[in-house]
C-alpha cells in the first residue's frame, strides 16, 4: 500500500501540492490570469508555437472546439469508463441541429421572411437547442444500450456514430446529401465599416484578431463555463458514482449506486457538452457535410482523451491541443518525401499502442483522491 | 405547426424507401447474393469469435489484418504471377485460373496469418504481461488499426512503388462474373460458386480443426477457463499466438475472395467497414462460438440484401448496424449463445 502511495506521489504532485496549498481567492486569480495569458496568445503567437502554413488564430479556433469535445468525451471515458467510440454522432447532432435550423438550403431554415429566429441571434439561440437535441439523442442511443457489457457498448457507439454519418448522407431532401448546408447563421456582433458582418464572420480575416481567433474567445468561454459545471458534478454525489461504477462496476452496484441511472447521466451530459461543441463547428465554418464527420474522428478525439490522462479535465484540454496543433504545425514540413501532416493518424496511433503499454494511465494521470473529503481528508491523512 | 411536421414527415419518407415488392420478385437472386456476402463475414467473423473466446478481446484491428490481406492477394497476382491491373479481365481457362487463384489465396493468408501474429507479438502481449485493463486492450487495438491503415496509406508507396496510397488499386480480374446455371429464377455466377466453394470448406476445415484437434482442445480449454488450462499442462501464450493465426489466415482467405467480388476495393480504408459488419455477425452468432460466427456472417449478408432491396442501396450499411443494436438488446449472447469453452469435450 505504501509503494502504491509513494508511486502515486510522482511528478505532478509538486504542482498538485502547490495549488492545494493555495487559498480560495489566489486559486481564482491564478486561473483568471492564466485564462486571460491563454486568450492572448493568438493575438502575439510566440514565434516558436505559430503555425507558418496556416492562420494560427483559426487553429486555436479548432482547439476551442476539440477542448470541448474532450472535456465532454472525458465525463464518459474518464470519469464514468464507459468507451464511447461514436463521440462524432453526437457532434454531428449538434452541428446539423444548427446547420438545419439556419441554413438556407435546408427545408427547416427558420431564419428569414417567415421564421421566427432575428438575424443577429439566431446562432445563439440555437445552441440550447442543439444541445438539448443531442442530449436527447445520447439518451435515445444510451438507454438500450447502457445495459450491455462494456466492450459491446464500444460497438454499438462506433456503428451509432456511422449510422449518424449515414443518415446526414442519404437524407438529401433534408440534408442536402453529401453537397452539405451552407451558410449557416453565427453571431452578428461588432459589425463596423471594416467588418460589416462582424467579427465572427469570415470577412474578418486579416490580421492576428481574425474571427478564428474570436471563435477561440468564445470557445474559451465555453470550455470554462463547462469545467466549472463538469467540476462541481465530479465533487458531488454523481461524480463519486462515477468513479465508483468506473472503478468496479459490480461492486458499486452492491453498494446500492443505481449503476444505469449514473451511466446515463454520464452518457447525456457527455453528448451534450458534444452538441455544444458541434453547435461552435457549425457556426464558426459555416458549412456541414456527412464528410466532417467520418468515424475516424471518434478515435481522434479517444485520442486526445486518453494522451491527456483519462478522467484528468485539465490533462484531457492539453490533449486535444496536442491533437489539434502538431498536425496543424507539422503542415507542409516533408521529411522523405512524406507530408509529415499527413501522418498524423500514424504517429496517434503509434502513440496510442506505445502509451497503453508504458504508461496506459496518460501523460497527466488523474489522482485517485479521495473525492468525498477533499482537502480536509488529505490533511488529516498527511 | 403540425402540419409542418406532416410536411416533414413525408420528407424523410420520401428518402427511405419501402419496397416490398421488390423482395418478393427478387427473392431468390438476393439470397444467392446476399450468401455469397455472408460467406466472406463468416471468414472474417471467426477471427473476431476465436480471439474474443480466448482473450474476452474485441480485436478491433482484424478489419486491418483483412485490409493486409487483399494487398497480398495483389501482390501475388501483380508480382509473383505476373499478372498486369488492366481494364480487361484475363481469360487463362478454367484449371489455371484455380491454380492462381489458389497460390494469390495462400499467399493472403501468409500474409494476413503473420500479421495477425505480429500484432499479437508486438500490441497485446506486453499488454498481458502487465496485466492492463479491458478498456487499455480496445484502446491498443484501435491504435494498431490506425498505424496498420496509415502504414498502407502512406508508407508502404514508398517502400513498394505502385502499392497502397489513397487511391484504390487497378484491379486484376481474373474470374469474369458469369452465368453458371439458375435457381428458382436467380441467376448463380462463377464468383458466387468460388467464393461459397471456398469459404464452405474453409469453414468446416476450421470447425474440424477447433472440435477434433489437440490444438483445438487447446483453444476451447483456454476460452473455457485459462487457469485450469495451464494447470492441466496447455501453453497459454501458444494457444493465444494459434487463435490469433486461424483467425488471420481466414480472414486472408476472406480477403482474395472478397477481391473476387470487388476487385476495385484494394485499397487502405477498405477494411474498416467489413471489419464491423463481421464483427456484428459474430455477435449475432453469438461471440466466442465458432459455428455461431459462421451462421451469423450468413444470416447478416442475407439480412443486409434484404434490407437494400426493402429500403433502398444507400441504406445497406444501415441496417447491418440497426440489425446488430436489436441483436444485443433482444438477445445479447447472439443466436447461438457464447460458448467456445462450452462446446463437446
Amino acid at each position: 500500500m505504501s509503494s502504491r502511495l509513494q508511486q502515486l506521489e510522482r511528478p505532478g504532485d509538486v504542482v498538485r501540492d502547490w495549488w492545494g496549498a493555495l487559498s480560495r481567492e489566489a486559486k481564482w486569480l491564478v486561473g483568471i490570469v492564466g485564462f486571460a495569458l491563454m486568450a492572448l496568445l493568438p493575438l502575439y503567437p510566440p514565434p516558436l508555437l505559430d503555425t507558418p502554413g496556416i492562420s494560427f488564430g483559426g487553429v486555436m479556433a479548432q482547439f476551442g472546439m476539440v477542448a470541448l469535445i474532450a472535456v465532454g468525451l472525458n465525463v464518459v471515458v474518464g470519469q464514468a469508463g464507459l468507451l464511447d467510440l461514436g463521440y462524432v454522432g453526437f457532434y454531428a447532432v449538434g452541428a446539423y441541429t444548427v446547420a438545419l435550423l439556419t441554413s438556407p438550403d435546408s427545408p427547416w431554415n427558420k431564419l428569414g421572411q417567415t421564421g421566427f429566429f432575428s438575424r443577429d441571434w439566431a446562432w445563439l439561440s440555437c445552441v440550447p437547442i442543439a444541445i438539448c437535441a443531442t442530449a436527447v439523442a445520447g439518451l435515445i442511443l444510451g438507454t438500450p444500450t447502457l445495459r450491455l457489457r462494456g466492450d459491446y457498448l464500444a460497438i454499438v457507439t462506433l456503428g451509432f456514430g456511422e449510422i449518424i454519418r449515414l443518415l446526414a448522407d442519404n437524407l438529401q431532401d433534408i440534408t442536402n446529401g453529401s453537397r452539405g448546408l451552407n451558410r449557416i447563421a453565427y453571431p452578428r456582433l461588432f459589425q463596423n465599416g471594416k467588418v460589416p458582418d462582424g467579427v465572427f464572420s469570415s470577412g474578418n480575416a486579416t490580421g492576428h484578431a481574425n474571427y478564428g481567433t474570436w471563435w477561440f474567445w468564445l470557445g474559451m468561454i465555453l470550455v470554462a463555463v463547462v469545467l466549472l459545471l463538469v467540476g462541481n458534478l465530479e465533487r458531488s454525489r454523481v461524480g463519486r458514482a462515477w468513479v465508483a461504477i468506473r472503478e468496479d462496476e459490480d461492486a458499486a452496484e452492491a453498494m446500492g449506486v443505481n449503476t444505469f441511472r449514473f451511466k446515463l447521466w454520464a452518457f447525456v451530459i457527455g453528448a451534450g457538452i458534444g452538441g455544444l461543441s458541434g453547435a461552435l463547428y457549425a457556426g464558426q465554418v459555416q458549412y456541414v457535410a456527412p464528410t466532417n464527420f467520418n468515424i475516424i474522428n471518434s478515435m481522434l478525439f479517444l485520442c486526445a482523451v486518453v494522451l491527456g490522462g483519462q478522467g484528468n479535465k485539465l490533462g484531457v484540454i492539453f490533449g486535444a491541443f496536442v491533437i489539434v496543433y502538431l498536425p496543424n504545425r507539422l503542415l507542409g514540413v516533408h521529411l522523405f518525401g512524406i507530408n509529415v501532416g499527413d501522418l498524423k493518424y500514424l504517429f496517434f496511433g503509434l502513440a496510442l499502442v506505445v502509451l497503453m503499454i508504458f504508461r496506459p494511465q496518460g501523460l497527466f494521470p488523474v489522482r485517485q483522491q479521495l473525492l468525498a473529503y477533499g482537502r480536509s481528508a488529505r490533511e488529516l491523512l498527511g | 405547426m403540425i402540419h409542418d411536421c406532416i410536411g416533414h414527415c413525408t420528407v424523410l419518407a420520401a428518402d427511405i424507401g419501402f419496397n416490398l415488392a421488390g423482395l418478393r420478385t427478387g427473392f431468390w437472386q438476393l439470397t444467392i447474393d446476399g450468401l455469397s456476402w455472408g460467406a466472406i463475414y463468416a471468414l472474417v467473423a471467426v477471427g473476431y469469435t476465436l480471439v474474443f473466446g480466448v482473450l474476452r478481446l474485441i480485436n478491433f484491428a482484424h478489419s486491418e489484418i483483412f485490409m493486409l490481406g487483399m494487398f497480398g492477394a495483389y501482390f501475388a497476382l501483380d508480382m509473383i504471377l505476373g499478372f498486369t491491373p488492366s481494364g480487361d479481365a484475363y481469360n487463362v481457362g478454367m484449371p489455371l485460373t484455380v491454380l492462381y487463384l489458389a497460390v494469390a489465396m495462400l499467399f493472403a493468408m501468409a500474409v494476413s496469418g503473420s500479421a495477425a501474429v505480429g500484432l499479437e507479438l508486438v500490441a497485446y502481449r506486453p499488454l498481458r504481461r502487465r496485466n492492463a485493463r479491458p478498456l487499455t486492450f480496445l484502446i491498443t487495438a484501435i491504435g494498431m488499426s490506425f498505424v496498420l491503415q496509415e502504414f498502407v496509406h502512406f508508407i508502404l508507396p514508398r517502400l513498394l512503388t505502385g502499392y497502397g496510397g489513397s487511391n484504390a488499386q487497378q484491379p486484376i480480374i481474373l474470374v469474369v462474373p458469369k452465368t453458371q446455371f439458375t435457381v428458382f429464377g436467380a441467376t448463380v455466377s462463377n464468383v458466387t460458386l468460388v467464393i461459397v466453394a471456398a469459404a464452405c470448406m474453409l469453414a468446416v476445415l476450421t470447425d474440424l480443426a477447433i472440435n477434433r484437434t489437440k490444438f483445438g482442445r487447446g483453444i476451447r480449454a483456454v476460452a473455457q477457463d485459462p487457469t485450469t488450462a495451464t494447470l492441466m499442462g496447455v501453453s497459454r501464450e501458444r494457444i493465444i499466438t494459434t487463435t490469433f493465426l486461424i483467425g488471420g489466415v481466414l480472414a486472408g482467405a476472406a480477403a482474395l475472395l472478397y477481391t473476387l467480388k470487388v476487385p476495385q476495393g484494394i485499397i487502405y480504408s477498405g477494411g474498416f467497414l467489413l471489419g464491423i459488419k463481421a464483427f456484428s455477425a459474430a455477435v449475432l452468432g453469438g461471440i466466442g462460438n465458432l459455428r455461431g460466427a459462421l451462421l451469423g456472417g450468413l444470416l447478416l449478408g442475407v439480412m443486409e440484401n434484404y434490407g437494400q432491396a426493402v429500403f433502398g442501396t444507400q441504406w445497406r450499411d444501415v441496417v447491418a448496424f440497426v440489425l446488430l443494436v436489436l441483436v444485443l438488446l433482444v438477445r445479447p449472447t447472439g443466436i447461438l449463445g457464447e460458448s467456445l469453452g462450452k462446446a463437446r469435450v
